[in-house]
């Protein structure tokens, strides 16, 4: 058994770090002289492993009382911390309606201006099939779309970032696309295996404030860790972007490389870094608090809610405005452009205050 | 023999007549229809334009099914496009008043299609003849968007003998329309199939249901429709959108040989404003009407402008301030009496 000396910030670490070390009783003496980080309760543990037959049990009950402790030691600390940060759980809604129909003109070219979005897809060439449905299709509605790559294909054309670690990756990803920005104010990341209705992020995003720090898409929650899923998109505004690059100097608290030999995966590590610097992931919905982005792909959605809601099958399923979608094929992608830029019932009009044309060089929507 | 042949002709022909007056009177008791009574609308739109198409272009759909199907399809049918109809028939071949569906004292299996059809448009035009001016028939796994049907028959006068779907051109001159994909009679239409029925110009020739009706149709003089959009796009499909889009129809497949106008694969085989879909399963009817009626793009400017019906001048009240471009389209005369449609002549 090897011993793991790593992070021991969430209660799961902890175990890990006990359990691995110590199954057998006769090894744990061996590997524990080995281990650098050595604490006075591990030294305790070991010699009251010693004792033949029984070690492997005393093991595992110290283990579980330790890890009881260490657990209420956490939430005891982060009762203190939660208490000034009510930002945590923010649900994130378009403009209203009434909102958007009050607007000037002037107000309106204004809007339609500062929500153009730079979109950062973050590709490699095993998703190549991905890469150029997302190229066909709907990286042509971003105002700026560039595609960043593990390392080249002769097929696609993309920014090369010579990088295999995804951190790494996406971090000389957000420093290019930020010194890239020109006057764009709002970054979307994504892999090519997510699918954005562009206008519907836009019109999320309408009346916020891009010099203030927003971070949004579906968030889930790691241990006491607010985080955007990567696989549904991630939104971030100028401001959000300009901490992130500051805080990247930070070795400590936002290394590029992680000490650990398992990897904390790279949307988590985002949230951390962004969380230093007081930015807080928010959920993206609709004024009915229907999520916006997902993961899954429609058809999946829609059986999903055949079997949990089948008197209210679509009303239960999926938002109108929904943003991203993930896991379709090429196949289904050109339905789903049919489906939202061309399909539609006649003399059913939305008078939307802001008008998005087509975008140049497609044919499919 | 031939002699044996001719006389069960003559005895299937009197017992049909006989059976068809016999079903209309045992029909009177129960409503077996459903009637829906207004568009529905969409979240936060503005459904004026639908709704006086729903007013002014009453459209009835039946839709072909039977008792082994109800759970399986139709029932998604009736959740999803059947609501959009101004009526709705189920037929069966047994009545059930609880989901309701109309049992026309037929067998199931695919021989008795066209018994089926003929029976229920009989039965519609007996019992809702006065409520509908177009008459759609529609399989249970056919995904139909009544707005868009609405559309292109605002154009034509229910008192045209026309019809349409989608044109085969194979076995009838004039070309024929595709069952799977759904076919819609106007109101002159259904009332000379009928009177081809009484009168024995039409009859039961074979059990396939789309040739044999287009067969009926030619001979009663009733004009086999264009229902392409003004790009020439198709909107009836005899597939689903993932076929007509990806251009995944197979070149050795009858498709192509059947098809009365030039077949486009990719995005230019259908119209933004398509009208049916067909072998559509429960869990794609529900994705094709989050598509249709839930999905868009905020503020997206649609490449496709459909111009308006020239008649909806005609329908909306005459002291209604109409906007400048419907005054232009208007070459249409305004008199009451017959309309006559300047496209139906073109497309003849």
């Amino acid at each position: 058994m090897r011993w793991r000396a790593g992070e021991t910030d969430s209660r799961t670490d902890t175990t890990f770090l006990l359990f691995s070390g110590c199954v057998y009783g006769n090894e744990c003496d061996v590997v524990a002289s080995k281990c650098e980080q050595s604490s006075v309760l591990l030294k305790e543990l070991r010699s009251s492993m010693m004792s033949e037959g029984s070690s492997f049990m005393k093991g595992l009950i110290l283990g579980g009382i330790f890890c009881l402790v260490m657990s209420f030691f956490e939430t005891f600390n982060s009762g203190t911390h939660s208490e000034g940060h009510e930002h945590l759980h923010h649900h994130l809604k378009p403009v209203s309606k009434d909102e958007l129909q009050k607007l000037s003109e002037s107000q309106m070219s204004d809007w339609t201006l500062q929500v153009r979005v730079y979109c950062l897809i973050m590709v490699t060439p095993k998703l190549l099939v991905h890469w150029a449905t997302a190229n066909d299709t709907w990286s042509k509605h971003c105002d700026k779309s560039v595609f960043y790559t593990s390392e080249s294909s002769k097929a696609l054309e993309a920014i090369d970032l010579q990088e295999q670690d995804e951190w790494a990756r996406l971090r000389k990803a957000i420093k290019h696309a930020y010194e890239n920005a020109g006057d764009l104010r709002w970054f979307f990341v994504a892999r090519p295996t997510t699918y954005a209705i562009i206008e519907n992020l836009k019109y999320l995003v309408l009346d916020k404030d891009p010099s203030q720090p927003f971070y949004i898409g579906h968030t889930e929650k790691s241990g006491e860790l607010d985080y955007v899923e990567y696989d549904s998109g991630i939104v971030l505004s100028y401001e959000a972007m300009r901490r992130l690059i500051e805080i990247f100097k930070d070795e400590d608290r936002c290394p590029e490389r992680g000490h650990a030999l398992w990897k904390t995966p790279e949307e988590k590590q985002l949230a951390t870094c962004l969380k230093y610097t007081g930015v807080f992931a928010e959920n993206g919905e609709d004024a009915q608090g229907k999520g916006l982005f997902n993961k899954k792909s429609v058809s999946s959605l829609i059986s999903d809610s055949m079997g949990q809601n089948p008197a209210d099958v679509v009303e239960a399923c999926c938002s109108d405005m929904a943003i991203t979608f993930g896991g379709m094929s090429p196949s289904q992608i050109q339905v789903l452009m049919y489906g939202v830029y061309r399909l539609r019932p006649y003399g059913h009009d939305f008078h939307d205050s802001l008008t998005f044309l087509p975008p140049n060089d497609s044919d499919n929507d | 023999s031939l002699v044996n042949c001719l006389l069960q002709t003559v005895m299937l022909n009197f017992l049909e007549g006989s059976c068809l007056s016999g079903l209309m009177i045992h029909k009177e008791q129960v409503n077996l229809s459903i009637t829906n009574n207004h568009g529905l609308s969409l979240v936060g739109e503005d459904g004026t334009l639908a709704d006086t198409l729903y007013k002014h272009v009453r459209i009835l759909c039946w839709v072909m099914t039977g008792p082994n199907n109800l759970e399986k399809k139709a029932r998604h049918v009736k959740a999803t496009w059947s609501r959009h109809c101004n009526i709705v028939v189920f037929i069966s071949s047994v009545d059930d008043p609880d989901f309701p569906t109309v049992g026309l004292n037929t067998k199931e299996g695919r021989d008795q299609l066209y018994w089926k059809t003929i029976r229920a448009f009989h039965y519609v035009m007996d019992k809702h003849g006065d409520e509908a001016d177009w008459f759609l028939k529609a399989d249970d796994d056919t995904y139909v968007i009544v707005d868009n049907l609405r559309w292109i028959l605002a154009s034509h006068s229910p008192e045209d003998p026309v019809y349409f779907g989608r044109r085969f051109k194979p076995y009838v001159k004039q070309g024929y329309m595709s069952g799977g994909a759904g076919y819609v009679l106007s109101k002159e239409a259904l009332r000379r199939f009928v009177e081809g029925f009484r009168t024995k110009v039409c009859t039961h020739t074979s059990s396939v249901e789309d040739l044999a009706l287009g067969q009926c149709m030619e001979k009663v003089g009733v004009v086999a429709g264009d229902s392409r959009d003004t790009l020439q796009r198709e909107t009836f499909h005899p597939f689903v959108p993932e076929s007509h889009l990806t251009g995944t129809v197979s070149k050795t497949f009858w498709y192509w040989n059947y098809c009365y106008y030039p077949i486009v694969q990719g995005p230019q085989c259908c119209s933004d404003l398509a009208v049916s879909f067909h072998y559509v399963d429960p869990s794609h009817m529900y994705l094709l009407e989050y598509y249709t009626y839930h999905l868009r793009a905020f503020g997206y400017k649609y490449r496709y402008q459909p111009p308006e019906p020239n008649v909806i001048q005609d329908f909306n009240a005459p002291d209604k301030v109409e906007t400048g471009d419907i005054e232009e389209k208007l070459g249409v005369d305004q008199q009451e009496g017959e309309k006559k449609s300047p496209e139906l002549n073109e497309k003849l």
